[in-house]
């Protein structure tokens, strides 16, 4: 077992300046994995691979299946069918002190009764490391993670965000595979959330470490992933990087998980037209290989409808009436109510809007063509 | 990597259930052996006569011989005056426990506790001193005029029912007070707002949430209460006998074990009625703390559960408006002054009965203290001078120091014993899905409800013919079985609040499952299991129950030889060794108390 040092560093950084999904090494592979208990399914049929140097997030609502899968590839549950390999070796039923994987758990799970040192050197300890070795790892460790005088102290006495950073040097310092992150950030306030993002992005990316990371909060997912894997009712439903997930969600739950969006009922007429509520016709660019006749749903992200300005043109145009604007600082937000009761929310720039927007003003909205997915409804 | 991964194409041994729950096995083979086992054979015993044939007749004698009968209507007679009396004295002492300061709760607590655990020979003798004819009461009374001759407090029912009272209530609060620290004080708060006065709100909000609290306390004392013997022995006359007692002498007089199977059935069969009747009326959920709303009543109305809440919705009613018509009285007063809240004037009200309740649980054992001191010949109270000759007759006399170097090596031997399977156990029970859970939970805790003297009758017939009576191995099993539940109940509550998690990072981070055992999960969980040691010392070193039947002679345990002291010749060397017993075990409570606490709270 490499220790911490510089020269892995060195070496795991250049690992990684290749860059994720060009013929790196494969670290972790799932396949077909599912997991039931007794006749409910708490994950099925899980197939998912994570390149050496990649931070995958597995993303869902809670009872979606991300902590089943977690803790699976941790080898604390054991799968009902498929196998787990981690750095090419079948490891499906391997206990977990035998898996060279790390945990950071929700609660940090730091030992109450050792000192933040005997915490960091218990896993060293475990691999029988040199006494001396330990010391100047488990050093190294807490300087990585900016905490370099606390090794005397228990845990109880650090803030939630330095017990955050001790089970991060915890997990890195005996250079695991795979560092799994089990909603690590869920229990610190918003704005120590924010900071930890970055810090824990950066140190992925300083040190190539390979994250199994789990969350059910999307912002956080787009902000910190390689890629996304979003979990429902126990299924994958796409897996791909945030973009994708975002721009090009392939179901109804995934445009709506992630990120806010406007969704229409329509049916799909003619020559990639469809017609709306209230007979709305509406050009998209890309049917999704909907057919005539059929029923579908039409998704719009706020951010891509614009007030017209008089005389302005767009592929498509709604008219309503402006019922309400929310100042959110550099963004207002404003709802549109069509005619026949639907509502459309939308984002501006604030210097953009001006005063141009005023309650109860009628409005025409505009949006491009492209910028419409038309998806089947669930 | 040092750690070479060997492919794992299987699951390991261990995954299948049975496998799993192997740590509950040694504890429910000794269970099934010494517990279950001999308690159904003599209960099996009672049903055939000698020849081997089935037969009613000892049944019929009990039925038929008035003495039997007229017994068993004293022992529900007293078991429940002590049940009313228990709840009645306890209720205000749980409530002040439940919603005094996290400070005061624990000192209270605590206080509660030290009865509960202090030997029960030793209380009673302590009784004893303060009841007799020229005893602490009785001097005090006449010093101060009450009464020119000596009043009668003891060898009668009030002497029976001061000292059941005394023993039982601890269980009656501890029973109360589980239930009542759920109940969300802002609701009284609440029903004042919506216009109840402080009476109501006390009856009409309070007290039906509290319900459920008395009435499993009710169930416990009872239930506990028939069993007894060592206070109506030592505390009652000629009228105060009680079921034990006639079983007792059947076995050691007459030898006659089938009877005394047919009356061990007997107390079952009552227990087992009020069991029933309590289900019933409330459902047996609620026992474990269940929520009131839970209560049988309201799930299955049936005739008797209706019309018992009808009554009680009545009562309840009634109760409100008398403490509200007492309060406007008051307030009419100008001397009491109408400005005074009515809360802030019933709390002093409420700490004054507590501490008298307190009081009368702690204070009574403290008299045997300065008695041991008397340089007289008699148990007086006030002793006559002082020396330390009782000490010394203790010190000096073979049996005394015998019995209580056994009595310490019994309790060790199942300390540790009870320890081991009670805590491979709990660590079964809590984290493993084991089928048959229930099962094994209600087979462990049934030696705390089962009648003790059931069990060590039945032990005194299996040891009889294995040869394992007067011996210390006997003895610890038997103990074992009376410790285990504490043990079990102590460490499951501490491994509940354990965050497992951390043995999963341990894991994790390269610890095998025994030294994830041994590094992460067993220091944490030490006092909790330390307190369980302590627990079960206790438990074999006040039991006289067991003792009574497998020790006896020259290898009487310490309450034993107390026991034939207080039946013989009641001498001032019995409160020596009380002061002795009670240093000891108040020392060994605080210890384990505050181990408990520390352990229960540090997942927090």
């Amino acid at each position: 077992m490499a220790p911490l040092s510089g020269a892995a560093l060195i070496e795991n950084r250049s690992a990684n300046s290749e860059g994720v999904g060009t013929g790196t090494k494969i670290k972790l592979s799932i396949r077909s994995v599912g997991k039931s208990y007794g006749a409910v399914t708490a994950l099925a049929d899980a197939s998912l691979e994570l390149a050496e140097g990649e931070l995958l997030t597995l993303l869902g609502p809670s009872g979606s299946g991300k902590t089943t899968l977690l803790m699976m590839v941790a080898g604390l549950v054991p799968p009902t069918s498929g196998e787990v390999w981690i750095d090419g070796k079948l490891a499906t039923y391997t206990p977990p002190d035998k898996r060279d994987i790390g945990i950071v758990f929700q609660n940090y799970a730091l030992f109450p009764h050792l000192t933040v040192f005997e915490n960091i050197a218990f896993p060293l300890r475990m691999r029988r490391m040199r006494t001396a070795d330990i010391a100047s790892a488990v050093a190294r460790a807490l300087d990585i993670v900016q905490l370099p005088r606390v090794a005397e102290r228990v845990p109880r006495e650090l803030s939630g965000g330095q017990q955050q950073r001790i089970a991060l040097a915890r997990c890195m310092v005996y250079s695991p595979s795979i560092i799994l992150m089990d909603e690590p950030l869920g229990a610190l306030d918003r704005q120590l959330r924010d900071q930890m993002q970055l810090e824990i992005k950066s140190l992925h990316r300083r040190l190539g470490i390979t994250v199994l990371y789990v969350t059910h909060d999307q912002e956080e997912a787009m902000a910190m992933s390689d890629r996304i894997c979003l979990l429902n009712h126990g299924r994958i439903e796409q897996i791909g990087t945030p973009e994708d997930l975002y721009f090009s969600p392939r179901s109804l739950f995934a445009a709506e998980f992630l990120g806010e969006s406007n969704t229409l009922d329509a049916r799909v007429g003619d020559g990639g037209r469809l017609v709306g509520p209230g007979g709305l016709v509406m050009r998209v660019k890309d049917d999704g290989g909907t057919k005539p006749g059929e029923r579908v749903k039409l998704l719009v992200r706020p951010e891509r409808l614009h007030v017209l300005a008089d005389g302005e043109r767009a592929d498509n145009v709604a008219e309503g009436e402006l019922v309400e604007t929310v100042f959110a600082g550099g963004l207002t937000r404003y709802f549109v109510r069509l005619a026949d009761g639907v509502m459309l929310s939308g984002k501006e720039l604030t210097d953009q809007t001006g005063d141009r927007l005023r309650q109860g003003m009628p409005v025409r909205i505009g949006w491009r063509a492209e910028h419409a997915l038309v998806l089947r409804p669930e | 990597m040092t750690v070479a991964v060997q492919p794992a194409l299987r699951p390991p041994r261990g995954q299948s259930a049975w496998v799993q729950a192997w740590p509950v096995y040694p504890l429910v083979v000794l269970l099934l052996a010494i517990f279950v086992f001999p308690v159904g054979q003599i209960l099996a015993l009672s049903l055939f006569d000698p020849a081997g044939q089935p037969t009613a007749a000892n049944y019929v004698r009990v039925v038929t011989t008035p003495v039997y009968l007229q017994t068993l209507a004293i022992t529900f007679e007293i078991a429940g005056w002590t049940t009313a009396l228990a709840l009645l004295g306890g209720y205000p002492v749980a409530y002040l426990l439940a919603h005094a300061s996290a400070r005061a709760r624990d000192t209270l607590t605590l206080l509660v506790l030290m009865p509960f655990w202090t030997s029960f020979l030793v209380r009673t003798f302590a009784w004893m001193i303060l009841l007799g004819r020229n005893g602490a009461v009785n001097r005090l009374l006449i010093s101060l005029g009450i009464t020119d001759a000596p009043v009668s407090l003891i060898f009668n029912f009030t002497g029976v029912m001061i000292g059941m009272v005394h023993a039982m209530m601890p269980l009656g609060i501890l029973a109360m007070l589980s239930v009542m620290q759920r109940i969300d004080i802002t609701l009284v708060s609440a029903a004042r707002t919506l216009g109840a006065r402080g009476g109501q709100a006390f009856w009409r909000i309070y007290f039906p949430l509290s319900l459920p609290g008395v009435a499993a306390g009710g169930l416990l004392v009872f239930i506990t209460a028939l069993g007894f013997f060592i206070t109506p022995a030592l505390l009652g006359g000629r009228r105060e006998i009680m079921i034990s007692q006639v079983i007792i002498s059947v076995v050691q007089e007459l030898m006659n074990w089938r009877f005394a199977g047919a009356l061990s059935v007997v107390l079952l069969v009552a227990a087992g009625m009020v069991f029933y009747l309590y289900d019933r009326l409330l459902g047996i959920s609620t026992l474990s703390g269940g929520a009131a709303a839970e209560t049988a009543s309201q799930r299955r109305p049936g005739l008797m559960g209706r019309a018992g809440a009808f009554i009680g919705r009545r009562l309840i009613a009634a109760l409100g408006a008398l403490a509200d018509r007492v309060a406007e009285l008051r307030e009419a007063m100008p001397a009491l002054g109408p400005a005074r809240s009515n809360r802030r004037a019933s709390r002093p009200l409420l700490w004054a009965i507590s501490g008298a309740v307190i009081a009368f649980l702690c204070l009574p054992a403290l008299f045997v203290i300065p008695v041991s001191f008397t340089a007289g010949t008699f148990i007086e109270f006030p002793p006559q001078g002082f020396s330390l000759r009782w000490y010394a007759t203790y010190w000096n006399s073979p049996g005394w120091i015998d019995a209580t170097i056994r009595s310490l090596i019994v309790a060790v031997c199942t300390a540790f014993l009870a320890t081991v399977l009670g805590t491979a156990a709990a660590f079964a029970l809590v984290r493993k899905k084991i089928a048959g859970r229930g099962a094994i939970l209600a087979l462990a805790l049934a030696p705390l409800v089962l009648p003790r003297i059931i069990i060590a009758v039945a032990l005194f017939y299996l040891y009889a013919r294995l040869g394992l009576l007067g011996t210390n191995s006997g003895l610890v099993l038997g103990h074992t079985v009376l410790a285990v539940p504490y043990v079990l109940i102590t460490v499951m509550a501490v491994l509940r609040t354990y965050d497992e998690r951390l043995d999963q990072a341990a894991r994790t981070l390269g610890a095998s499952a025994c030294r994830t055992l041994y590094y992460i999960t067993l220091p944490q969980i030490r006092p909790g299991i330390i307190a369980a040691f302590l627990f079960a010392f206790i438990t074999s070193f006040d039991d006289l129950t067991i003792a009574l039947f497998v020790s006896g002679g020259k290898t009487s345990t310490l309450p034993r030889q107390m026991w034939n002291d207080l039946l013989l010749q009641v001498n001032p060397t019995l409160a020596a060794v009380s002061t002795v017993i009670l240093v000891f075990v108040t020392v060994f409570i605080v210890l384990a108390e505050t181990l408990r606490r520390r352990a229960t709270s540090r997942a927090g």
